[in-house]
């Protein structure tokens, strides 16, 4: 049997493999921004009982690995906290997108650290709060100087989407064992996989990389990487 | 049940037979996987362009890979090609296989660090290029590589659990297993959790310890210390 027929049948599965596999990318992505920016603020400018919470988080989430997290969060965690009725999609999600803000603050956290302190001094000088100073002249910078690193955010999470699979969320790895059980066409089947993880990544990679382009200020910092 | 019972009884000696199995699957990897990423590193910064263009197509592919994804491959999938693999096998495999194209890339970027001027100087001094290599540059080019590597290798710890994916027993599976016989999911993970962390904590210790041990007094560090 040919390999061509197989994947023109089962190519609406496959879509939705894929639709679901960005879907968890892109939701952990921006979970990832939203909680790990706050946490590299607090991190920086934060009290010490703040950098001390954020520092544990860090170092639970990027000291487990995915499908341990993955496995405490949907048989553990979530159903103790009466939150068992979200579906695997969700939960693999938040879980990528929890794990993902560890990652993410300490690239935010490098950046925010590269700006020199003197920019602080110099604009609460000129009247400005410490908010508005952050939010006015310190992230600008280190947004720009966060994204070469941050867009290395994007293929980790992409390649760990797929252990969403051991709790049965129904990305692209998980449609394509259906596929090889289905029609026993093993080796094609999974070399396919492989094919479309390797587009999305240097895909979403080359979109990355023409974004740093795009913000770059002419002349500021080391530019795009 | 008594929660010191199972505990004591049943969670731990489980844990402590898969934590065997992932120390060897860690052990069976890492030093494979460090050979492969010299090898591909000098491969393609110094070798024929065929060789050069075969170690970047190498790391390519794997770098865009899920992990998983190739797991299954080299357990689900070599065997309709007729090679078997036991689980295991096929789990070292991946790992080195993994392991290796991630240190190329660190291996490479400490050997582009390391001036041209070392490679004219060392020829000049009648040194053949592979002598210059590996006497003048990759001494150099490893020290600076260390972050990077133990980042790696403290990755290949928490991915060895992916074994578990392909059937291996090893620590995450023994929690699991524990787990769904005992309808204890929150405790036997949050164990399994903390021998991660432990794990990977005191390899971070090790490592920075390492870092400062085979430093050459002088010489400047390229990238920052690992952290976790």
């Amino acid at each position: 049997m040919d390999i061509l027929p197989i994947l023109i049948d089962w190519s609406p599965y496959i879509l939705s493999g894929v639709a679901s596999t960005l879907g968890l990318v892109l939701t952990a992505l921006g979970l990832g921004i939203l909680l790990g920016l706050p946490m590299a603020l607090g991190q920086v400018y934060g009290a010490w009982p703040v950098r001390a919470v954020v520092g544990v988080y860090v170092w639970f989430f990027r000291g487990l690995p995915i499908l341990v997290l993955l496995f405490l969060f949907w048989f553990g965690i979530f159903p103790a906290i009466g939150l068992g009725h979200l579906s695997a999609f969700v939960v693999g999600a938040v879980v990528l997108g929890l794990r993902g803000a560890a990652y993410q603050s300490q690239i935010f956290r490098g950046a925010i650290q590269s700006v020199g302190e003197g920019q602080m001094i110099a604009a609460r000088s000129l009247g400005m709060s410490k908010f508005t100073a952050i939010q006015s002249v310190i992230l600008p910078q280190a947004m720009r100087i966060a994204l070469p690193g941050w867009s290395n955010e994007y293929p980790n999470i992409l390649t760990d989407s797929a252990v969403c699979y051991a709790i049965g969320v129904v990305e692209l790895l998980t449609i394509t064992s259906r596929i090889v059980t289905q029609t026993h066409m093993t080796m094609p089947v999974y070399l396919v996989a492989a094919g479309i993880f390797i587009i999305l990544n240097y895909g979403g990679l080359k979109f990355l990389h023409g974004l740093e382009k795009r913000v770059a200020i002419p002349g500021f910092g080391t530019g795009a990487t | 049940m008594d929660q010191a019972v199972f505990l004591f009884d049943i969670l731990l000696p489980a844990l402590m037979q898969g934590l065997v199995i992932t120390l060897q699957l860690i052990a069976c990897s890492a030093p494979f996987g460090l050979a492969l990423g010299i090898a591909v590193a000098v491969g393609r910064q110094y070798g024929h362009p065929a060789i050069s263009w075969l170690c970047r197509t190498y790391v390519f592919l794997i770098k865009g890979t899920p992990l998983l994804l190739l797991l299954f491959i080299l357990y689900f999938g070599l065997p309709s090609v007729g090679i078997t693999l036991t689980a295991f096998m096929a789990s070292i495999l991946g790992f080195i296989l993994c392991n290796g194209a991630y240190n190329a890339e660190y291996i490479r970027g400490a050997l582009i660090s390391i001036k041209e001027g070392q490679m004219v100087a060392a020829r000049s001094l009648g040194m053949t290029r592979w002598q210059a290599i590996r006497s003048v540059i990759l001494p150099q080019a490893l020290r600076r590589a260390i972050p990077g590597l133990s980042n790696e290798f403290i990755y290949l710890i928490k991915y060895s659990s992916l074994a578990y994916m392909i059937t291996v027993i090893e620590l995450s599976g023994a929690g699991k297993l524990v787990a769904t016989k005992y309808f204890t999911y929150t405790e036997s993970f949050a164990a399994v959790g903390i021998v991660y962390l432990v794990l990977v904590s005191i390899t971070t210790i090790a490592v920075n310890i390492l870092e400062k041990r085979v430093a050459v007094p002088g010489t400047v560090r390229a990238t920052p210390s690992a952290q976790l």
